[in-house]
């Protein structure tokens, strides 16, 4: 029964709209809605990037460069072409997929390490670009984001956000699985197993590694918007190194090839150094401590694990 | 017209020679086998004729078509399908989803039905599916349908990595070595599967270094050694020839020569 409710496709979606949802009732106050806002944020990009990673097995490790891309289109945007957010917002998402469309072409030519120090140069570039166009971006001090307007709606206040956010990451956790779920999905996991074998049963494995991207870039993108929407101000570190570092961690923390473990590795790994601060000195030390602990004990994710233990415990 | 023609093709790794001057046609529908010692080059003709690797001279022609240095994506598409010696399983997915990747090019690819999960997608998947139960039956793999291909059994993912060749639908199909490491019985069964696929008029390229079974199925033989053509021709004239019988005691053993010359 359990079995069976876990392999059908719709039940990650449907289980994270439950928890979405009922989330929202045991949330004490408005701040734990933003955390939870930020969590949603997060585990969008996550899912997009394990897409990349964890079923393609393609690497980026500037992932962060994209979330940027997405952040100041709804800043610039609106300030210079007197474009509305949701407008930015797109044309931010097609500025990222173009963008990743151009450098992967030739990136994704590369394997692992490879690939690991071209996505990195990558990123740092985007950096480098947002921190040295002050005219335009506001330079390392970054630069307020318009508020929201939907119709009569000035969206504000933890609970709106928390509503968007987790919507935006539902869909975007359906639309993974549907695409995990397809013949492009069995392509993308084929080619991470054996790229020769995919190649020669008709595979184009360099066009599905840039759809893939692609496809994961515009997550980020999208991701990125968001998170500027809601804080209402940005500065370059949402496309810094340290960023895609952290996106990296969440996909194989939570899980590779797992968009529930997306979602859990963007909540611990944004959670738990809320909740360590009340250790105040060894704060970073003890999540330092229970990254580690945590790859030990759960190699393959910490979804990925646990299921193996449950239905392992159950067979 | 020869379906299948290798014209004068060569390979150097380095200095080694590995495939030099070789050239052959294959009819339709005819098994024809290619032999000879290890290290003859018989691997890395399948890698020049499926388009994994890229001659240094030489051509081949599908169906008559010049398709020297193609993609191996590309002579998918023209009908061709192999399977690898050192088995290429996609190891995270199951028998069935194996299978269904053998399908992509008969699948509809459109990523926007992809993404949204629309309707003609469930019907695509559906299909795919249903195809792959068949060939995976075929095989004789079906209960192995919903299992991780990492939990196969060794013989069993030989016979996986046909059926996704199979699932292809190629008019040409190369094996290579498909019996190896196989048990008896199971060499028997691939044997008898190898026969039905060329009965179905699929034309087969196949390296394989069980004699018994190359001498029994296959139309004609080309012998490779060091690269290059030691001998062509029917399993009789092959087992008479005195170049073969004389490569085969000489580097191989006894063993597998006996067997060649029985
Ligand atoms: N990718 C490669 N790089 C270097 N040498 C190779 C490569 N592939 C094959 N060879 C060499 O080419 C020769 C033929 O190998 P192979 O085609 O595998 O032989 P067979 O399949 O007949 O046993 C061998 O000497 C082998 O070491
Ligand atoms: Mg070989």
């Amino acid at each position: 029964m359990m079995r069976r409710l876990m392999s059908n496709r719709l039940a990650v979606p449907a289980i994270l709209s439950l928890l979405v949802v009922g989330l929202f009732f045991v949330m004490p106050s408005s701040f734990y809605l933003r955390v939870a806002a930020l969590v949603w944020i997060s585990a969008l990009a996550v899912i997009g990037l394990n897409l990349l990673m964890g079923y393609a097995g393609q690497v980026s490790l500037g992932h962060a460069g994209f979330f940027g891309v997405g952040a100041y289109s709804v800043a610039i945007l609106p300030a210079q072409f007197g474009l509305h957010p949701l407008v930015s917002l797109i044309v931010g998402a097609l500025a990222a997929a173009l963008l990743a469309f151009l450098v992967g072409r030739p990136i994704l030519k590369l394997k692992g390490h490879y690939l690991a120090v071209a996505t990195l140069g990558f990123g740092i570039l985007v950096f480098m670009v947002i921190g040295n166009e002050a005219w335009l971006t506001g330079g390392p001090d970054g630069m307020p984001v318009p508020r929201l307007v939907l119709g009569d709606w000035r969206v504000r206040g933890g609970e709106a956000w928390y509503w968007i956010t987790g919507a935006l990451m539902v869909v975007g956790s359906w639309i993974a699985v549907n695409l995990v779920a397809s013949p492009t999905g069995r392509a993308l996991r084929a080619l991470h197993d054996s790229e020769v074998a995919a190649r020669v049963v008709g595979v184009d494995v360099a066009r599905y590694k840039l759809i893939v991207f692609v496809i994961s870039a515009v997550y980020a993108s999208v991701a990125g918007s968001t998170l500027a929407l809601v804080n209402g101000f940005i500065t370059p570190d949402a496309a810094g190194f340290l960023h895609s570092i952290q996106l990296v961690t969440m996909v194989v923390l939570g899980g590779m090839g797992s968009v529930l473990g997306s979602v859990v590795g963007a909540a611990v790994l944004i959670v738990l150094p809320q909740v360590l601060t009340a250790f105040h000195d060894y704060e970073h030390l003890l999540l330092g401590f229970l990254m580690m602990a945590f790859m030990i004990l759960l190699r393959a994710g910490i979804v990925p694990s646990l299921s193996a233990a449950f239905a392992g415990r159950r067979a | 017209m020869s379906i299948l023609h290798v014209e004068d093709i060569g390979i150097a790794f380095g200095g080694v020679k590995a495939v030099d001057h070789v050239t052959f046609h294959v009819e339709k529908g005819e098994v024809f086998s290619i032999i000879g010692p290890n290290g003859a080059g018989k691997t890395t003709l399948f890698n020049l004729m499926s388009g994994v690797y890229r001659p240094k001279f030489g051509k081949v022609l599908l169906s008559g078509e010049d398709v020297t240095g193609r993609e191996p994506q590309e002579l998918a598409r023209r009908g061709m399908s192999r399977t690898f010696q050192n088995l290429q399983v996609f190891f995270r997915m199951t028998a069935r989803e194996n299978v269904m990747v053998g399908r992509h090019l008969l699948e509809k690819r459109g990523l926007f039905a992809h993404l949204f999960a629309l309707p003609a997608t469930a019907r695509q998947n559906r299909e795919s599916a249903e195809a792959a139960d068949r060939f995976l039956d075929r095989v004789g793999l079906a209960a192995y349908a919903d299992m991780p291909a990492s939990a196969m059994p060794y013989g069993a993912l030989k016979r996986l990595e046909i059926a996704r060749a199979l699932a292809a639908q190629p008019s040409v199909l190369l094996l290579d070595e498909p019996a190896a490491g196989c048990n008896p019985v199971e060499t028997e069964e691939i044997e008898r599967l190898v026969r039905s696929i060329a009965d179905e008029g699929v034309t087969v390229v196949l390296v394989e270094h069980d004699m018994k079974m190359v001498m029994r199925i296959s139309n004609r033989i080309h012998v490779l050694e060091f690269g290059r053509t030691l001998a062509q021709g029917t399993s009789a004239e092959i087992r008479a020839n005195p170049k073969v019988i004389e490569a085969y005691l000489g580097t191989h053993g006894s063993k597998e020569a006996s067997v060649a010359c029985r």
